[in-house]
């Protein structure tokens, strides 16, 4: 009796969540499916949802017209160019805050995230203006520059929880062994720490990859990623619906896919690790 | 413990993080801090003069400054009553026993990992357009007019867009603070003949109050600067109507070329933050000694 009950339970509780899950889903299920569709199909009332004659030609077609191309590569350099440096800058420096804490330690740290409050508009004028005088304007080098330090507080604070879990009395044994600093840093730190960077790595992807403050004010045609890209089909383009929904299912399909697999690298990350 | 040799290499291996932060807080900051006082206009280059502080009182004075401060405040506790609520019943929902629990996730997750720029335009062009989108087709259905969202209500429109994006960050925190309560608790409170609203408001809901506080500063902080999903739906308007203090300030600055104008936008902007990072640190303070 009692488990018949819980199993009816389980299945209205089932239902339920489904139904939620691919309502809330459904906007990008939506997309992908009018990415096969003709122009004609995708404004066709009542709308087709399965049942129409699935072409790949949007996807040609967006490539072919404006070379979507560069700007998936101008995203893949940008996201993971600022991702590699900020992770060579800030390692050492998580490192340095996790196995040697001073008193000023936790300081530097809030002093650290803080610079993520600032609204970035508050040096939009700035940054605009120096990037226009030293032609760092729509280049990628220069959404790099951005990029990483608008991050590395997050890379810093998400590394540094990461290695406080390690136990330092491993480090004092082999210190003890006679492992020198560097020696220390490879062979002990770094295969134990590898699964914080990746993570660390996979969550700043993601953020870089879907940045769409500076990357819409720093660029132009040349260097513009994705972000910027789709907003160029915000009119009249963006009536063009199966070439608008082709265009947004390739930006966001590997962000997506890399998103599912670090869901709970997602959470601590974006909470500067106060929710595990 | 720590020699004088680590001691200084730790020094070393910091200095480069602290030293690109700090220049990256005070070097544009005090640029733009210079360029408020000034009057400066990029048409107009070579007429720079000082100011005052007439930029500030040109800015707070603006109709549209009301405008887009009382937008940026709407749009922040929109979304974040949207997703908060939201986010406790999904969470609670999602913590269910189920079949496919994970596709379930899955799904929910997905919106907060779309770009802004995808998000918007997806929701502006196919659903939200009142002659080919969804939303126009549904309400032709029931035997409705169509609603032009962004045309007759683009605050609510844009709040719904960016809670939607929002949503799967809430659920996603809460539940996993969720998972972390002890289910004896929960057996024990049962066993006592607590019912489910008194287990959800006192046992599960102070449990969840960390996470909550969490949700809505670090929220808010994303909230205060919407751009993109104002910039390829409304364009800020019709009018100002949809306004927000980010895009204020980046429309005097990248369309009307106000650089001293903008700067001082831009500072009240800052200041606006300051006053919500201040709570925020205070409570990460708290949760890194713990």
């Amino acid at each position: 009796m009692a488990r018949n009950v819980s199993t009816q339970r389980k299945v209205v509780v089932t239902v339920v969540a489904w139904t939620i899950g691919i309502l809330i889903f459904f906007p990008i299920l939506w997309t992908f499916l009018t990415s096969f569709k003709t122009e004609a199909q995708a404004i066709a009332s009542p709308p087709a949802f399965l049942f129409f004659d699935w072409t790949t030609e949007n996807y040609f077609e967006v490539q072919s017209r404006s070379n979507y191309f560069k700007h998936f590569m101008n995203s893949v350099v940008i996201s993971f160019g600022s991702t590699l440096i900020g992770l060579i800058i800030a390692i050492p420096s998580a490192w340095a805050m996790a196995f040697a804490p001073t008193k000023r330690t936790k300081d530097v740290l809030m002093w650290m995230l803080s610079t993520k409050m600032m609204p970035p508009v508050g040096v939009l004028v700035p940054m605009y203006l120096m990037y226009r005088n030293s032609g760092l304007l729509d280049t990628r080098i220069g959404l790099v520059i951005v990029l990483t330090l608008i991050n590395l507080p997050i890379i810093i604070w998400m590394l540094y929880t990461y290695f406080k879990e390690i136990p330092g009395e491993i480090l004092e044994a082999a210190r003890m062994d006679g492992a020198s600093l560097s020696k220390e840093i490879i062979y002990v730190l770094t295969p134990m720490a590898i699964p914080g960077i990746a993570s660390t790595l996979l969550l700043n992807i993601i953020l870089a990859w879907n940045e769409a403050f500076w990357t819409l004010n720093l660029t132009a045609a040349k260097a513009a990623p994705l972000t910027a890209f789709i907003a160029s089909y915000s009119s009249p383009e963006g009536l063009f619906y199966a070439k608008l929904s082709a265009a947004s299912t390739m930006a966001i399909a590997p962000i997506l896919i890399l998103g599912w697999f670090s869901q709970k690298q997602l959470v601590r990350g974006l909470t500067f690790g106060a929710v595990k | 413990m720590a020699t004088l040799h680590t001691r200084s290499a730790a020094r070393l291996m910091i200095a480069p993080s602290v030293l690109l932060l700090l220049a990256w807080m005070i070097v544009p900051l005090a640029m733009t801090i210079y360029f408020s006082l000034l009057r400066y206009n990029l048409l107009m280059p070579g007429m720079e003069e000082f100011a005052g502080l007439s930029n500030y009182i040109y800015f707070v004075t603006d109709p549209a400054f009301f405008q887009a401060v009382f937008n940026t405040l709407a749009i922040v506790l929109g979304v974040l009553f949207i997703t908060v609520i939201g986010g406790i019943a999904l969470a609670l929902l999602l913590d269910q026993p189920m079949f496919g629990q994970g596709i379930v996730r899955i799904l929910v997750i997905a919106p907060f990992l779309i770009m802004p720029t995808v998000a918007a335009l997806v929701w502006k062009n196919m659903f939200m357009n009142p002659v080919n989108g969804l939303f126009a087709w549904l309400a032709k259905l029931v035997g409705l007019q169509p609603f032009d969202f962004l045309a007759n209500a683009p605050l609510f429109s844009i709040i719904l867009i960016v809670a939607w994006q929002w949503l799967p960050f809430a659920t996603l925190i809460l539940l996993t603070a969720l998972q972390s309560l002890d289910e004896e608790q929960k057996e024990a409170a049962q066993m006592d003949g607590a019912g489910a609203w008194s287990r959800f408001f006192y046992l599960v809901l102070p449990h969840l109050s960390r996470a909550i506080t969490v949700v809505i500063l670090i929220q808010t902080i994303f909230l205060l600067s919407v751009f993109a999903e104002i910039l390829v739906t409304t364009n800020g308007g019709p009018g100002t109507q949809s306004t927000n203090l980010t895009f204020l300030v980046y429309a005097q600055a990248l369309l009307q070329f106000d650089v001293g104008g903008a700067s001082a936008g831009g500072i009240i902007a800052v200041i606006l933050a300051n006053i919500v990072a201040f709570f925020l640190m205070r409570m990460i303070g708290k949760t890194l000694e713990a």
